[in-house]
C-alpha cells in the first residue's frame, strides 16, 4: 500500500521520540540502580545489588512504602464509596440532567492539581475555614491539629482529586449495560435492590476495577499531596525518592526504589486487567 | 386441536367467563405523541393472542403497559378481577420474552433460567428440579453451563422463553422473540411455541409485525393501527372478513373494489351484482384466490357468479402459486391468485362469487 521510505518516515518520529524520552532514561535508571556512591560524592560505576538490600534492611523505607499503600488504599476505597453512586445515578436516574452532571465530575479535572491541594491546606489549616468554622460554632475550644499535616489530609486530599478517575470508567461501565437486563430482573421478579446486587454491580465490576486502579496507582506515587498536607507523619514514598535524587545525592538507591514501584505498579496493572478481563463477557 | 383451542375460547368469552386479563380504556402518550389510544382488549385463560401491527402502532408499548416498564397515562389492567397496573413489574405475574432475549450475560444458562426462583428464593432443590425440567423442555439440556455468548441466537431463545416459563407466570409476554432469527428456524420455533403453549397452557400475548406469523400461531389476533384496536378476531376470521380496508390489505393481499351500491346492485365500472345493502358507496375486499380464471366464456355462467374479462399485465412467481396483475375492461385491475403455469398469454376469463367480495369500513386517516 505505502512505500517503505513513507512508512519509515511516519515511524521513525514516534519510535524515536519513545527511545530518548523513555526508554533510554529507564535504561539509565536500571543502570544507576546497580550502581553506588563513593564516600565523596561520585557514582562509581560497579554492579552491586547493595542498594536492593538497602531497601529492604533499613525500615524507614519499607514503612515508607506500607504507608504510602495504605494511604493509597484508602483513597481508592473512598474514591470507590463516593464515585459509585455517583456514578450510578448518573447512569440510571440523572435523565436529562446526565450532561450537566457529567460535566460537573470533569470539571475538577480544570483546575491544577496544585491549586486544589492549596485550596485544602487553606481550609484544613489551624486558621483555616474549617476549624475558624468550629470554633465560631463551640465545638471545638482549639484548633483541631490532626486536620492539617496528617496523613488524614493527604487521604482527603487526594480522594478529592482521583475521584473522578474512578466515576469515569464506572459511568462507562454502567452506560454500557443494556437497559432490557435491567427490565428482565424485574421482570423475573426481583425487586430494584436484588436487581442492583444480581445484575448491575456484577456488570459493573470491570469498571470498578479500572477506577480503582486509577485511583490507587494515582495516590501510590503522589508527591505534592504529601509534601503540602502530609507533614512528617504522612511523608510517602515519592518525597523519599525525590530527597534522595535532591539533597541526598544518592541517586543508586533513588533509582532502585523507583524500579521496584515500578514493578509494583506495573504488576498492579497486569493483574487488574486480568481481572477485568474475567469480568467481561461482551 | 387449533379448532379446539379456539372454540374454547369463544365459549369462555361467551359464558362471561372471568377472562385472565382485562384491559380496559388504556391510553398513553409520550409527550405529545398519541401511542395508545383508549385500548380495551380481553385475554382469556390458556388463549395465544397476538398483537399485530406495524411499527409505531403502539404494540410493543401496549406491551410494555402489561409487563409494567411503562405505565398507561389513562385506563386500567385487570388480571383475574385485581389491578394489575398498580403493580410494580417484580410484583406481576407475568413474564416476558425480550426482543433480544436479554440473558444476563455474566450468568450460566442454568442460573438464568433459574433466576427468578433465586431471587424469590425457593429451595435448592426444587430449583435444580424446575430448572432441569425447563431446560428439557426447550431441549437445552446439555447447555445448561454454558454462558449465553456462546450459544447461537435461536439457543438464547429458548433460553430465554424457558427462563420466563419456569417461573409459572400467569401470562407470558413475547416481544417479537422471532425476528432476530433466518426463516426457515423461525417457521420451526413458531410451530414449537404453538405447541409448547398448548402444553403448559400459560396465555400467551404475542407481538409481531409479520402477519404470516400471527396467522399460524394464534388463536386471536388484534390488529393495531397507529394506536387503535382495528380488528380482534380469529385469525380465519379476520382473513376472511375483514372489518376495514387497512384490516384486509394488512393481512394477506387484497382487491379493494369502490363500488356504489343502488337498489340492491352493487356497480364497479362494468361489472356489477346483487347485495343487501343500502344505497351509497361501499368499499369491498375481494381477496386474489377468490378470484378463479376459467379457459372461455363459454357455458353458462352460474346466476351467482361474476365474469369478468382481462388481460395479463405482470405476472409474479411464487412457487405453489402465483400472483397475476390482470387489467380488466374499463381500467380496473385485479390481483388474481392460480396455480402456477410456465406463462400465460392473451385474453382472461375471471369469475368471483358475489359472496367472497367483503364489505369493509374505509380506515380513516389518523395523525
Amino acid at each position: 500500500m505505502f512505500s517503505r521510505a513513507y512508512r519509515a518516515a511516519i515511524t521513525l518520529p514516534p519510535v524515536l521520540w519513545v527511545a530518548v524520552f523513555l526508554l533510554i532514561p529507564y535504561a539509565l535508571l536500571l543502570c544507576y540502580s546497580f550502581w553506588s556512591v563513593s564516600p565523596s560524592q561520585t557514582i562509581v560505576h560497579e554492579w552491586t545489588l547493595d542498594n536492593y538490600r538497602e531497601l529492604f534492611r533499613v525500615n524507614v523505607y519499607l514503612q515508607t512504602l506500607f504507608r504510602s499503600m495504605w494511604i493509597a488504599a484508602r483513597v481508592m476505597i473512598f474514591s470507590l464509596l463516593l464515585g459509585y453512586p455517583l456514578a450510578y445515578y448518573l447512569s440510571f436516574y440523572a435523565g436529562a440532567r446526565k450532561d450537566l452532571f457529567y460535566q460537573l465530575v470533569i470539571i475538577p479535572l480544570w483546575v491544577s492539581y496544585l491549586v486544589r491541594a492549596y485550596a485544602w491546606k487553606t481550609i484544613l489549616g489551624s486558621d483555616g475555614v474549617l476549624n475558624t468554622l468550629l470554633q465560631y460554632v463551640h465545638l471545638t475550644k482549639h484548633p483541631l491539629e490532626f486536620l492539617l499535616y496528617s496523613p488524614f489530609a493527604v487521604v482527603l486530599t487526594l480522594t478529592h482529586i482521583y475521584t473522578p478517575f474512578a466515576v469515569l470508567p464506572i459511568y462507562a461501565a454502567l452506560e454500557h449495560i443494556p437497559r432490557n437486563l435491567v427490565e428482565a430482573s424485574h421482570d423475573l421478579g426481583a425487586s430494584p435492590l436484588q436487581t442492583f446486587w444480581r445484575v448491575i454491580f456484577p456488570l459493573s465490576i470491570p469498571g470498578v476495577l479500572a477506577g480503582a486502579t486509577f485511583a490507587f496507582v494515582l495516590s501510590l506515587g503522589d508527591f505534592l499531596a504529601p509534601l503540602l498536607l502530609g507533614g512528617p507523619s504522612g511523608i510517602m514514598i515519592s518525597n523519599i525518592v525525590v530527597s534522595l535524587f535532591g539533597a541526598a545525592y544518592n541517586w543508586p538507591l533513588g533509582a532502585a526504589i523507583s524500579l521496584s514501584m515500578l514493578l509494583l505498579v506495573v504488576s498492579l496493572l497486569f493483574l487488574s486487567e486480568k481481572l477485568e478481563k474475567k469480568w467481561s463477557f461482551r | 386441536m387449533a379448532t379446539t383451542t379456539e372454540a374454547a375460547v369463544v365459549r369462555s368469552a361467551k359464558s362471561g367467563a372471568e377472562p385472565l386479563l382485562v384491559i380496559r380504556n388504556v391510553a398513553k402518550s409520550f409527550g405529545k405523541n398519541p401511542v395508545l389510544r383508549d385500548i380495551s382488549l380481553q385475554i382469556a385463560e390458556g388463549e395465544f393472542l397476538t398483537i399485530l401491527g406495524e411499527s409505531g402502532s403502539g404494540k410493543t408499548t401496549l406491551l410494555r403497559i402489561i409487563a409494567g416498564f411503562e405505565s398507561a397515562d389513562s385506563g386500567e389492567i385487570l388480571m383475574e378481577g385485581e389491578r394489575l397496573d398498580i403493580l410494580p413489574p417484580y410484583r406481576r405475574r407475568v413474564n416476558t420474552v425480550f426482543q433480544h432475549y436479554a440473558l444476563f450475560p455474566h450468568l450460566t444458562v442454568e442460573e438464568n433460567v433459574g433466576y427468578g426462583l433465586r431471587v424469590a428464593r425457593a429451595p435448592k432443590d426444587e430449583i435444580a428440579a424446575r430448572v432441569s425440567d425447563a431446560l428439557a423442555m426447550v431441549k437445552m439440556s446439555s447447555f445448561a453451563n454454558s454462558k449465553p455468548a456462546k450459544i447461537s441466537g435461536g439457543q438464547q431463545q429458548r433460553i430465554a422463553l424457558a427462563r420466563a416459563l419456569v417461573n409459572r407466570p400467569r401470562l407470558l409476554l413475547l416481544d417479537e422473540p422471532l425476528s432476530a432469527l433466518d426463516a426457515n428456524l423461525r417457521r420451526q420455533m413458531q410451530v414449537e411455541l404453538k405447541s409448547l403453549q398448548r402444553e403448559v397452557g400459560i396465555s400467551f400475548v404475542f407481538v409481531t409485525h409479520d402477519q404470516e406469523e400471527a396467522m399460524v400461531m394464534s388463536d386471536r389476533i388484534a390488529l393495531l393501527r397507529m394506536g387503535e384496536l382495528e380488528q380482534v378476531a380469529s385469525p380465519r376470521e379476520i382473513y376472511s372478513r375483514p372489518a376495514t380496508a387497512y384490516t384486509a390489505q394488512f393481512i394477506g393481499h387484497t382487491n379493494l373494489l369502490r363500488v356504489q351500491v343502488q337498489s340492491g346492485t352493487a356497480r364497479c365500472n362494468s361489472i356489477s351484482w346483487r347485495v343487501e345493502l343500502p344505497d351509497g358507496p361501499v368499499l369491498f375486499s375481494l381477496r386474489p384466490e377468490n378470484i378463479r380464471l376459467v379457459t372461455s366464456a363459454a357455458g353458462n355462467p352460474e346466476m351467482d357468479v361474476v365474469r369478468i374479462r382481462g388481460k395479463i399485465q405482470h405476472q409474479a412467481f411464487h412457487g405453489a402459486t402465483e400472483l397475476l396483475q390482470v387489467v380488466c375492461d374499463a381500467g380496473l385491475t385485479l390481483s388474481v391468485r392460480a396455480a402456477a403455469r410456465e406463462s400465460r398469454q392473451g385474453d382472461l376469463h375471471l369469475e368471483f362469487s358475489p359472496a367472497d367480495a367483503v364489505p369493509v369500513r374505509e380506515s380513516p386517516e389518523r395523525g
